[in-house]
């Protein structure tokens, strides 16, 4: 089997495709957008609730995908608890260039939680792989839509 | 012509399939000598779009390089020479379809196009409450035009349903005509679930109940003789891509007397008698739907690519298929966890699947690291995806040049899925 495959299929990917974490809609959200990536039909809605400090109290999301899609919704659940929206977009960004800059060093990164980023570093292999950058980043967009106010957020 | 080759790939006076050699096809492909990823490209996508035979390359290019000019307008030699031949496609494609007159024969861009002049056209003539049928298995292309005369005219839209094998239900089709039905607008062949409609069935049913009938014949022409006098098809529709065409050409076969009755779909060149400011006549069919300056370099291309397909013969080519449908069909269903969609009683060479808890876009992007390229998604067909309950299926089709060893490529390479997914 090809590196590159091996690469993007990483074990957490297949993992976190297989058994998403957060899989769920919470009562208590307070934001909500759905991500949409017209190429191949995969929907993902994002549930944000922040507290009264306006920090990420909760995340989780529902939907459908590939094993990709999934798996980036998956940890973005995971790490984005406890961040401000702020925090939240700021890591957005620095793993939007993590998917899609050959030689961009963690040390380049905006945000200050390293831990993050070395995290989300099992999804960089899709940089070799330029039409699933956008399955990738869906639940991000989706997640920047719904700390935005809502409505639909698409890959396109 | 420039068919020769075709011709060359079938044994002279042999009525046997059997004399149809497929690696000789295969030669009229330059593109089949690519590689993707340092491995022999393996291209199961012809209906997404087929490939070019060098039949078609040429034709284009020859057009180009000795005789190129607009059409319908000059007095001088190039543009008569080239308008002639434009026309001369116009022939070749009723010969075709076994349509009564080439005057029947719109060149649009697309099937799409052609959908959407019918639907504007002999759209204008219906009013509140009329109704069309579509199934459930049209493309996107066959849905969103109908949905758009909806909005501006107040249409009903009517959904004629298929059984969980893909078959078409011809009995609750037939519960759905109603003395306010119009047309009904289905495909020939689905693009998903490869299945043959019974169109003259289909037809005879809506002349009955006072219908006229379009076809959506994208996937039909490629895979089997069509000859719309025998079917009573009121407008057909094809496009030159899937045919082993150029891209920005198609066809809309209508009955005379419907394009007669019909307004123009665009407005501009070509398509008038006379025009002043005060008053514009319009010219008869088929000219009167083609506004502006036409595909004429496409349309040549697909003047070429019907005679390539013509040379080697509707029978040998469905023959063939026919073989690399059914040992696909057996070879995937040894793959555990794969499940096929679409078995429906008669069926053309195209095969969609999924396989269990891995995504159809996972699929894709790890078999086209094996050379192996097939679509992935919803097809342009969402709504039937909603009635099998999936998001998207994995679809090979199958052209007249593909082999057993390239599905046996396939099955290898979606081995390979299962072995990363464990
Ligand atoms: C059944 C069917 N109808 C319509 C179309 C649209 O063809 P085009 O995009 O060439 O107009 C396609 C091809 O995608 C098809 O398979």
């Amino acid at each position: 089997m090809e590196d590159a495959l091996r690469e993007l299929y990483q074990e957490v990917i297949l993992d976190h495709g297989k058994h998403p974490r957060n899989h769920r809609h919470p009562p208590e959200a307070n934001h909500s957008a759905r991500g949409y990536n017209p190429l191949c039909g995969d929907q993902v809605t994002i549930y944000i609730e922040t507290d009264a400090d306006g920090r990420i109290a909760d995340a989780a999301f529902e939907g459908h995908g590939c094993a990709i899609s999934i798996a980036s919704a998956s940890l973005m659940t995971e790490i984005l608890r406890g961040k401000t929206e702020a925090e939240a977009r700021q890591l957005f960004d620095d793993f939007h260039r993590l998917c899609t800059e050959e030689d961009f060093a963690l040390e380049q990164a905006g945000t200050d939680d390293q831990d993050a980023l070395e995290r989300l570093q099992v999804l960089s292999g899709v940089r070799e792989f330029p039409v699933r950058v956008k399955c990738a980043t869906l639940a991000w967009h989706a997640m920047a839509s719904a700390l935005n106010g809502g409505g639909d957020a698409t890959t396109e | 012509m420039a068919a020769a080759s075709g011709a060359a790939a079938i044994a002279a006076g042999s009525n046997s399939t059997l004399a149809f050699d497929v690696e000789r096809v295969r030669e009229d492909f330059p593109i089949l000598k690519q590689e993707v990823y340092g491995k022999p490209l393996v291209y199961l996508d012809s209906g997404a779009s087929a490939q070019k035979p060098t039949a078609v390359i040429d034709a284009m290019r020859e057009v180009q390089e000795t005789c190129y000019a607009n059409v319908h307008r000059g007095a001088y030699y190039f543009s008569q020479h080239l308008t002639d031949r434009y026309e001369s496609v116009r022939k070749t494609v009723a010969g075709f379809l076994n349509a009564g007159s080439d005057q029947e024969v719109v060149i649009t861009r697309s099937v799409t196009e052609a959908i959407n002049l019918v639907a504007y056209s002999f759209g204008a003539g219906l009013s509140a409450g009329d109704e069309v049928i579509v199934t459930e298995m049209e493309h996107h292309a066959n849905i969103v035009p109908w949905q758009l005369l909806r909005d501006r005219t107040g249409i009903v839209l009517k959904v004629a349903p298929i059984d969980d094998d893909g078959n078409f239900l011809l009995d609750a089709y037939e519960a759905l005509l109603t003395p306010r039905t119009r047309l009904v607008a289905v495909t020939h062949v689905s693009n998903v679930l490869g299945t043959v409609t019974p169109l003259k069935e289909i037809i005879r049913l809506a002349h009955e109940a006072g219908a006229k009938v379009l076809v959506d014949g994208a996937q039909a022409v490629v895979h089997g003789k069509v000859d719309v006098q025998d079917l009573d098809a009121d407008f057909y529709g094809f496009t030159g891509h899937k045919l082993y065409g150029p891209t920005a050409i198609g066809v809309l076969y209508g009955k005379a007397d419907l394009l007669k009755e019909m307004p123009p779909f665009q407005g501009g060149g070509d398509m008038i008698r006379s025009v002043s400011f005060a008053e514009t006549t319009y010219a008869d069919p088929p000219l009167r739907f083609e506004a502006g300056t036409p595909p004429i370099v496409e349309a040549i291309g697909l003047g070429a690519a019907i005679d390539y397909v013509n040379a080697i013969g509707h029978e040998a080519i469905a023959a063939h298929e026919a073989g690399l449908l059914a040992y696909a069909t057996q070879r995937l269903q040894q793959i555990e966890g794969l499940r096929i969609y679409g078995s429906a009683k008669e069926k053309a060479a195209i095969l969609s699947f999924t396989m269990e808890g891995i995504h159809p876009h996972d699929i894709g992007t790890i078999i086209d690291r094996e050379g192996v390229a097939i679509r992935v998604g919803h097809h342009c067909a969402q709504p039937l995806m909603q009635r099998f309950g999936v998001p998207a299926t994995a679809r090979a089709s199958f052209g007249l040049y593909n082999t057993r060893a390239e599905v046996d490529a396939l099955a290898r390479a979606l081995e390979k899925v299962k072995e990363l997914f464990g």
